[in-house]
């Protein structure tokens, strides 16, 4: 049994099958890709595991109990973080509150009338919020405003806003895409540190195949909406059926 | 939830200061905060002579404010501005009904002055409680939907309120002539005589009794009611500053800025959004028990929706989510209304008169549509300018002079002067 476990989910938008009977298994501490060529339901099938969607028809277990009609911030409650597509960040707020954020949510919980004290008072917080920035090389930019940075600083703040929290699923939407080439190869050594050293579990959806070979233990195939091959790296490099519906349209 | 809530273009000097101010404060603020926290307090301590510069008698006397029935609704729409500002400044719902939650404190606190005591602290607290309950109530209801939807169910629940202490409850609320504290009433817990008008008090120290100080030429009045509105309106914005500085007003930034990240983060929004709304709420219940506590007699018209409508402008054209622009509104809103509408064209005459007689006509004749009622089209004209110029309200035009002064002492600093090599950074919540 996985961490997650997805099966036969369905999503209709319309007449448009978005996704279509997908399973789905994850294994704990393992970094599993989902790659799919544009339109397939990659990003769908994560929005109905974060309770952004509610799927059609099917189930979606997060260990051992069930995510559906939950809220999403008990599903974050229950462990699992994602990196969106497109940034989604405090864009008002500075980095470093950006990051404070989510330590906060990790120790109070989903609400707490915390009034009195001033933030800069709470040390622990602080503090790990400075160690995330600085695991990121961020902390030079902590004054910031979140709106005034570049893509791939947009895209790694999220990150660090994910990963302070611990999560025990993380769901990395194309983390790498907009990013310079130096910085897609931190952003490699980054998470292979992370899984290494917390053990988190990880589902990455990405269109650099230079990420996903350098991350992933095993790799599903999605393509219009349905699972076409699950394997190893090793094996889906060779697949004539994913050379023929994803990789040979990209060489 | 968008356009005129836009951050200030950010202004590096003072978000630099940010980084040292953390320490050196005292009451658990920072020393930017602290400071800000002093001027004020100085300042409304100082009202009577601050507000009072011209000698009686004289042409300009006129624009004289340092009367205690004018200083008192400074400090009282402060407060309710303050309040309003928490909700609005802070998380971005534009509530168009505050001013139902400032008329429901008010009838609470004069029957608490009626049946218990005219003290008016029982008033007051009970005018909190009670505006404290009903904005559970509206906000439960309204923060089901957001941006204008939410702004609209607001101004119904008013408006509702409104129609109903007109009409049909009558018995509670006196309907359209309100109520007042008669001589048939006789509260519990005072002793005063029959056919006497029972007056509001601090144990004992009347509200309306005043000390006057005769400087010369000058008059100044040391209002009792005043000086307690106003020791009430410093702790009121003392505990704003405290929450704006905590993580709660960290996380009501959050829901303005993105609700959907705050929500995959693990947060849920609602309780947070419906926490500031029931704390604006008590600060508008403050300030209608104030109100009432300084002149006891309360009308249904506090509830009108002009009224709400006013306490947004006074946020938007201080400075919305700023911690002193909403006082700064208020205070000028409410001299505005009580000064500029008292000039008429008497006046005008009397101020040209050294004019040849046709220009003297001319000029009453071209400044006279903005004075006494045609105030409203000065303060329309000077909100819209504050809205297309500074968006950070008079905050924001405090700050662009401060910056320009501090360019000109300091220009010729050296190479690091350069903007271009400062990266955007945040602007201090405040000032
Ligand atoms: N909310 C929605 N309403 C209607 N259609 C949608 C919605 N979300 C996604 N779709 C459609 O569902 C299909 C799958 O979209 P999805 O975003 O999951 O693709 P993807 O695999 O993430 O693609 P990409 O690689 O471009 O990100 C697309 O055809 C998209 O247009
Ligand atoms: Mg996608």
């Amino acid at each position: 049994m996985g961490i997650l476990e997805v099966k036969g989910v369905n999503k209709r938008f319309g007449g448009l099958q978005a996704l279509g009977d997908v399973n789905l298994s994850v294994q704990e501490k393992s970094v599993h890709a989902i790659i799919g060529p544009n339109g397939a339901g990659k990003s769908t099938l994560l929005n109905c595991l974060i309770g952004k969607l509610i799927p059609d028809t099917g189930s979606v277990m997060f260990d051992g109990k069930s995510v559906l009609g939950r809220k999403p911030h008990e599903i974050c409650q229950m462990g699992i973080s994602r990196v969106f597509q497109t940034p989604e960040i405090f864009g008002d707020l500075t980095v470093f509150e950006n990051v404070m954020i989510p330590c906060f949510a990790k120790r109070d919980g989903a609400f707490r009338l915390h009034a009195i004290e001033t933030v800069m008072s709470e040390k622990d917080i602080v503090e790990q919020a400075e160690a995330m920035l600085s695991e990121v090389s961020m902390l030079d930019k902590r004054h910031m405003l979140a709106s005034s940075l570049s893509r791939g600083d947009k895209r790694r703040l999220e990150m660090a806003m994910c990963l302070v929290q611990q999560p025990r699923l993380l769901l990395l939407d194309e983390p790498t895409a907009g990013m310079a080439r130096a910085d897609t190869n931190n952003t490699i050594d980054l998470l292979k540190e992370i899984h290494e050293k917390r053990d988190i579990t990880m589902a990455i959806i990405e269109h650099d195949m230079h990420v996903v070979f350098s991350l992933a233990q095993r790799i599903t195939v999605l393509a219009q909406g349905s699972p076409l091959v699950e394997d190893t790296p090793a094996n889906i490099k060779g697949h004539p059926k994913v050379r023929e519906a994803y990789l040979g349209e990209t060489a | 939830m968008t356009d005129q809530t836009q951050n200030p273009p950010a202004i590096a000097t003072g978000a630099q200061s940010t980084v040292k101010a953390s320490r050196g404060g005292m009451l658990g603020l920072t020393a930017n905060d602290f400071r800000l926290f002093l001027i004020v307090l100085v300042i409304t301590f100082l009202a009577p002579f601050i507000l009072n510069p011209f000698p009686e008698g004289s042409a300009l006397a006129q624009f004289n404010a340092g009367y205690p029935d004018l200083m008192q609704r400074f400090v009282i729409f402060g407060i309710f501005a303050i309040g309003f500002n928490i909700l609005f400044g802070l998380t971005g719902y534009l509530s168009f009904g505050h001013a139902a939650f400032l008329g429901v404190g008010s009838y609470g606190a004069i029957w608490m002055m009626k049946l218990l005591t005219l003290n008016v602290i029982p008033a007051i607290i009970m005018a909190i409680i009670v505006a404290g309950i009903f904005a559970l109530m509206v906000g439960y209801v309204s923060l089901r939907r957001s941006g204008i939807y939410f702004s609209i169910l607001t101004l119904a629940f008013a408006q509702m309120s409104y129609a109903l202490a007109y009409s049909v409850l009558t018995p509670i609320t006196g309907g359209e002539t309100g109520l007042q504290i008669k001589n048939t009433d006789r509260p519990l817990l005072s002793n005063i005589q029959d056919g006497e008008i029972g007056r509001a008090n601090l144990f004992g120290l009347e509200m309306r009794s005043s000390f006057e100080l005769e400087l010369g030429a000058w008059l100044f009045t040391f209002n009792a009611g005043y000086y307690i509105a106003a020791v009430v309106m410093l702790l009121a914005f003392y505990m704003s500053i405290r929450l704006f500085r905590s993580p709660f007003g960290m996380m009501l930034r959050a829901v303005k800025s993105n609700q959907q990240r705050m929500n995959y983060t693990g947060l849920n929004s609602k309780p947070y959004t419906l926490a500031a709304f029931v704390i604006s709420g008590m600060y508008a219940g403050l300030a209608g028990g104030l109100m009432v506590a300084m002149d006891t007699q309360v009308g249904p018209e506090r509830m009108f929706w002009t009224a709400s409508g006013e306490v947004v402008l006074m946020a938007i054209l201080g400075g919305a989510g700023t911690l002193i622009g909403p006082v700064l509104g208020a205070g000028f809103i409410k001299y505005m209304e009580n000064i500029i509408s008292k000039i008429n064209s008497t006046i005008l005459h009397e101020w040209f008169f050294w004019l040849p007689d046709g220009l003297e006509n001319f000029v009453v004749a071209l400044i006279y549509p903005f004075i006494g009622k045609g105030w409203h089209l000065t303060l329309g004209i000077m909100f819209m300018a504050v809205v297309i110029f500074l968006p950070g309200g008079l905050v924001e035009g405090g700050q662009r002079i401060a910056g320009w002064i501090k360019n000109r002492r300091g220009s010729g600093d050296g190479p690091d002067k350069d903007p271009e090599h400062h990266p955007k950074q945040a602007p201090h919540v405040g000032e």
